[in-house]
Formats: structure tokens, C-alpha cells, sequence
């Protein structure tokens, strides 16, 4: 007796179109930019993002306490910013439910849409990055790509295990068409560009 | 089977000014700025033609490409199931269930699953299913299918929300501000995320050489529902497959600029691997999609990434509204879809159509999308599944625009005719098109007597 997927098989070979196709060459369709920090600040807020200025050196702990001075429960997973939850002690994703302020720094970045890139590496805990009210992400300007094309052509995709494209916090405007940012996953998402320390 | 009457559906959703108009308006808004995002990107044209070319070379090999897809899926880990029809993908998403004892399950948006009719499937046996959604559970709740495919409760107003969650969530009666109505899904759906025993996604890309996937949202849902419990399921129909991930470059590009008008959606969001100590299955789905593949007019409708611009874009679909057209899939691409799934119930939906081809121009795929509407009124006429009043019509057109002198004449007597003629005649029962519109002006003389007097060598 043939399985289900040998049935679908067969039938989706048998009915196969066959128009002249050969798989097209994806071009990166790179053009000069002045600034791709400034190209990814626009694209950032755009989309919600809160981009906060830094001067390189300060002290980040005391910048995310006077950003979000409600907050109580602060999970960090960079070595910049001292937090009160470790995400290492975390046994079960929900436990983070009470964080208030995740800090994360994204492996990558996108100019065109203003996207950070995080994968399980970066998020310690994937549900991190959606549990947490707000998300703070520090990105080094080096970290930047121009768009959509140069990014999926990062090796990366290919052996994270999850990885999101993260733009802005989350965001629905299912009721009328109204924008209401901090839909289910963060309030907020503010970045930081800190350079990685060498 | 009864022939869907969209029409008559669409005539009680006209019947409310309020709701047609916003509808109206809103969904054309989403047009304009799909627009202002297309224009400004100078290679717009340029990446339609690379993502047709990729889906059509996908779909002209996809028997391989599942088989790479399948490979790679199993080799991260994750267990993959296939799924002939509706029936058989709704067990399967059953006993994955049972076999881990699992009872509630979260759920990001999935058409697939309202195609098969998961839900009240799941229910029945006692899963208790909650879309997380906010579109799609205002539609839970209020006990209806999705009316969009990207904005499913697009069709109702605040008021219509409010009372849904009074009645439902026990919000506030009467409190009609969008913040609290938000604010109010998302505090009453959160304690699901935290206890869930499973979370559902779909998935708008299947990747054949990492065997991951990828799901393009706005609102956090499909990452709760998939990083909190400890069994990840994604329905998958196999058209959704693609060769390699730099195509994705390609379509995400393309995709929430199409559909929203925003360069992309918030969290774009690719699973690959389960994570430790969790389990992850996809549920490979055909359901006549294999079938289709073979329609040598229609396969191409296989493209599709589902982004709804053929629908906003359409007259037809704003001023009716998606539940008129009583199928999962509605607009134009539901009209070319819907009729693989039942010709004689969808007989009437290549009908709710101007073809004006404006379906097509948005396609960031270039389906021929209002060809296809037409070539299905054809088939249709051939399968002698039209309605009468449409049978008799025909046939008096037919005639009429097969001879030249008759049809002259008759054009003739129009243009009085439609200044003349009593109201009744053109606002008839057998001119559903006469409903809602006020006939235009004529023009004072026809194309011909201009062209005679202007053109014609004297």
C-alpha cells in the first residue's frame, strides 16, 4: 500500500507544469549609500523602532535604568549591561514572563527595513525577545548590511536553529485599521548603537 | 450542492452604509500605500519577474524540492507528515496532539487551517484551540470565518469588536477604544501562551535546502505560540515551497509591501531546528493542490504568497466584503482558487468581477489573475454550471454583438434609453450590477458616429 506522501508525490510529478524557467540568478542589486546607520535609523523608526543616541563609553546599566525607571526585572544577555535576572537559570520559557527589560545585541542588522538579526545565540531564550515588555538592543554600526538580498546570503540562516528579522515592537491594527504598538510580544524596542568590545 | 449566491450575500453587507463605506475606504488606503512602497523601489518590476520565475521553476520541479525539503527537515530534527486532503491533515494534527496528551493549543493565523476546517475538527475531541490572532480571534469569538486573508476581521468596526469582547472576554460594555480593545486581547491571551501545551503555526515559505520555514507576522503571536510550549506544528500547503534561502530575499521584499504597504513585517521569523527538548512536526498539505498543478490554465494560481493586494485592489471585493464570498479564499484570488474545491458551489464567483485587471497589475508574483477569472466563467459556461438569469443574458448578448447591424441599433436606442427609460428597467431584479450604482451619464454620441464624423476620409 502507498503512503500519503508517495500518492502526493506521484500526482504532483505527474501533473508537473513545464514552462521554460531555469532558476533565475538573484542579483544583490547593491547601490551606493551614504550612510547605512543613517539608512537603518530611518527604516528602524519607521516601523515603530525607538532609536536613542550614545555616547561610546558611558555607562549602558545606568542608561537602560534611566530609559525605563519602572522597571524591576531587568534580563541581559551581553556583557555591557549588568541585569537582575540570568537568563543561564531560566529552565522553562515562561519564567521569563515577569522581565520588564531584555537586553540583546543582534548579531546583524538590515538598512533597508530597519531589521535586527536574532537567533537563539543572541536571545539566550528565544521567547526572551516576546515575553519581555520591552526589548533593548545594542548594534554595532560595523554590524550593518544594505538590504534584504546581502542579508539572506549570511551563513547563518543556514545553522541557527531559529532566527527572526525583528523590526520594531510588536504591532497589530487588526481593529479599524488603527496602529497599536505592543500588540502581544514587546511594548517597545529601542536600539542603541554600541560598538561590540574587541 | 447549492450554488453560493454572492450576490445576494453581498447585498446585506451593502445594506449597511457605516461598514461598507469604511470597508471601502481602508482596504484602497492599503492599496495606496502598497503603491508608495512599490514606487519606491526602482527594481520593483524587476523582483515580480524573479519571484514568478522562482515559484514557476519551484512548481515545474516541486516533487524534487519537497523531497530536499523533507531530507533537510528530518535531518534538524523535526518529524514530517504528509497530508492528501482536509480530513487527513486534521487527524494528524490530532493524534501528534494525543500522542503528547496535549489540551490546549495556541494558534498563529493559518488560511491552511480554515481551509481544512481544523478547528472545530480539534474541538470535537476536546482540544481546546485559541487563535491568537487579534483578527482572527475577534473572528473566533465572534463564531465566523476570517472576510481577508491578512486582515480577517477588516470587514467590522470598533463597535462590532466591543461587543464581541464584552460578550465574550467580559470587557467593559460600551468601551469602544482601540487601545483597551487591544490591550484586552493581549491580557487575556497571554496566560494561554504561558500553559499551552502545544502552539500551531503556518508558514508563508517552506525552504527546500534548509528544510526550515518561515513565518511573516506583525503581532508576536506566531513566536509566543512557538517558543513557549513544548510541541511546535506547522501546516504547510506544498505550493509554499521555495529552492534556496536567498529567495528569500526575493519575497520578503515583495511580501508585507504588497500586502500592508509597510517594507516589511515585524518579526519575520524562520524555524528550522525544534529547540532542545521540544518536538516540532510540519504537516506537508496537498488537498488539491497537486490537482490543480495540472490545470494547465490554472496551475499558475499555485504561485500565490497571499498577500492580499488582488483584494484590495479590487471594487468588487471592497464594496462586498469576504464573507460574501462564502469560501475560504475570496477577491480575485479566491475566485481562481475556490472553483478547484467545488466547481458548482463557487459557480458564481468568476462572475463578481469588472475584469479589470487591476488584480493582476498588483500580483508581485504576475499571476494572470483576471485571465484566469475569465477563463473560469468558460469553463464553467462549458460545464453547463451557469445560472439561469446569466444562461438567458448571454445568449441575448451573444446575439446582440454577433451582428453588427443589431448591435448599432441597439446601441443607438441605449443612449436615449438610459435617459428615458422609467427607473425599474435598469434597477431591476435581473441587473444585480444596477443595485448599488447610479448609471453614469451617457455620452452624447457613440465612438462610432465621433469616428464617422472625425475620421472618416471626406
Amino acid at each position: 500500500m502507498s503512503t500519503s506522501r508517495d500518492m502526493i508525490l506521484a500526482a504532483v510529478r505527474a501533473n508537473a507544469p513545464r514552462p521554460a524557467v531555469p532558476m533565475p540568478q538573484i542579483p544583490t542589486f547593491e547601490r551606493a549609500a551614504d550612510s547605512l546607520l543613517e539608512q537603518f535609523r530611518k527604516g528602524f523608526e519607521l516601523l515603530g523602532g525607538t532609536f536613542v543616541d550614545h555616547t561610546p563609553g558611558s555607562d549602558l546599566t545606568a542608561k537602560i535604568a534611566e530609559l525605563f525607571p519602572q522597571a524591576k526585572v531587568i534580563c541581559s544577555v551581553v556583557p555591557e549591561v549588568a541585569g537582575n535576572k540570568n537568563i543561564h537559570d531560566v529552565k522553562a520559557p515562561a519564567e521569563l514572563d515577569d522581565v520588564d527589560v531584555a537586553v540583546v545585541r543582534p548579531a546583524f542588522a538590515v538598512a533597508e527595513t530597519g531589521s535586527i538579526w536574532l537567533s537563539e545565540a543572541e536571545l539566550g531564550v528565544n521567547a526572551l525577545g516576546y515575553l519581555a515588555q520591552h526589548l533593548v538592543a545594542l548594534l554595532d554600526p560595523a554590524d550593518i548590511v544594505a538590504n534584504l538580498h546581502q542579508a539572506y546570503r549570511d551563513p547563518r540562516f543556514l545553522t541557527a536553529k531559529y532566527a527572526v528579522l525583528m523590526t520594531g515592537p510588536s504591532a497589530t491594527a487588526d481593529i479599524e485599521g488603527v496602529l497599536i504598538r505592543g500588540a502581544q510580544g514587546i511594548r517597545s524596542l529601542t536600539l542603541l548603537p554600541v560598538p561590540r568590545m574587541r | 450542492m447549492k450554488r453560493l449566491d454572492h450576490a445576494g450575500a453581498a447585498s446585506r453587507f451593502i445594506a449597511d452604509e457605516k461598514h461598507l463605506a469604511f470597508h471601502d475606504a481602508k482596504l484602497w488606503d492599503l492599496r495606496k500605500k502598497r503603491d508608495r512602497e512599490a514606487h519606491g523601489i526602482p527594481e520593483w518590476e524587476e523582483l515580480r519577474q524573479l519571484a514568478s520565475d522562482i515559484k514557476e521553476h519551484t512548481l515545474a520541479h516541486l516533487a524534487d524540492y519537497l523531497e530536499e525539503f523533507e531530507r533537510n527537515a528530518t535531518r534538524n530534527g523535526v518529524k514530517v507528515h504528509w497530508a492528501r486532503d482536509a480530513a487527513e491533515h486534521n487527524q494528524i494534527v490530532f493524534d501528534i496532539l494525543a500522542a503528547k496528551a496535549a489540551k490546549t493549543l495556541v494558534k498563529s493565523k493559518s488560511m491552511l487551517t480554515e481551509e481544512c476546517d481544523m478547528r472545530p475538527f480539534l474541538e470535537r475531541r476536546g482540544i481546546e484551540v485559541i487563535e491568537t490572532d487579534l483578527g482572527e480571534r475577534i473572528q473566533q469569538l465572534d463564531d465566523e470565518p476570517p472576510s481577508h486573508i491578512v486582515v480577517p476581521a477588516v470587514h467590522k468596526l470598533r463597535g462590532d469588536v466591543s461587543a464581541v469582547f464584552a460578550r465574550k472576554l467580559g470587557t467593559e460594555a460600551g468601551n469602544e477604544d482601540v487601545t483597551y480593545l487591544a490591550e484586552s486581547q493581549r491580557r487575556t491571551t497571554r496566560p494561554y501562551f504561558l500553559r499551552a501545551d502545544a502552539g500551531m503555526t503556518g508558514a508563508n515559505f517552506a525552504i527546500a535546502e534548509t528544510g526550515g520555514f518561515v513565518v511573516c507576522t506583525n503581532e508576536g503571536n506566531a513566536d509566543l505560540s512557538a517558543s513557549l510550549p513544548k510541541l511546535h506544528i506547522a501546516s504547510i500547503g506544498i505550493e509554499k515551497l521555495i529552492p534556496r534561502v536567498e529567495h528569500l530575499g526575493v519575497f520578503i521584499r515583495l511580501l508585507s509591501r504588497s500586502a500592508l504597504g509597510s517594507p516589511i513585517t515585524q518579526y519575520t521569523s524562520h524555524f528550522r531546528t525544534p529547540r532542545a527538548g521540544t518536538e516540532m512536526h510540519i504537516v506537508l498539505v496537498d488537498n488539491g493542490r497537486s490537482e490543480r498543478l495540472g490545470m494547465a490554465e490554472f496551475w499558475s494560481s499555485l504561485k500565490c504568497i497571499r498577500c492580499g493586494a488582488c483584494m484590495n485592489t479590487c471594487p468588487v471585493y471592497r464594496r462586498s466584503g469576504g464573507l460574501s464570498y462564502g469560501a475560504t479564499y475570496s477577491g480575485p484570488i479566491g475566485i481562481i482558487i475556490d472553483p478547484t474545491f467545488n466547481i458548482r458551489k463557487y459557480s458564481n464567483l468568476p462572475f463578481a468581477s469588472t475584469l479589470n485587471g487591476s488584480c493582476t497589475s498588483v500580483c508581485p508574483v504576475k499571476i494572470n489573475i483576471h485571465d484566469q477569472i475569465y477563463k473560469w466563467r468558460r469553463v464553467i459556461a462549458e460545464r453547463n454550471e451557469l445560472p439561469l438569469v446569466k444562461k438567458a443574458t448571454m445568449k441575448a448578448a451573444g446575439k446582440l454583438f454577433g451582428n453588427p447591424k443589431l448591435y448599432r441599433a441597439a446601441l443607438a436606442a441605449t443612449g436615449t434609453a438610459i435617459e428615458d427609460l422609467p427607473r425599474f428597467a435598469i434597477y431591476n431584479w435581473f441587473n444585480p450590477w444596477g443595485r448599488q450604482r447610479e448609471v453614469p451619464q451617457p455620452p452624447t454620441k457613440t465612438f462610432r458616429q465621433w469616428y464617422i464624423e472625425n475620421r472618416t476620409r471626406r
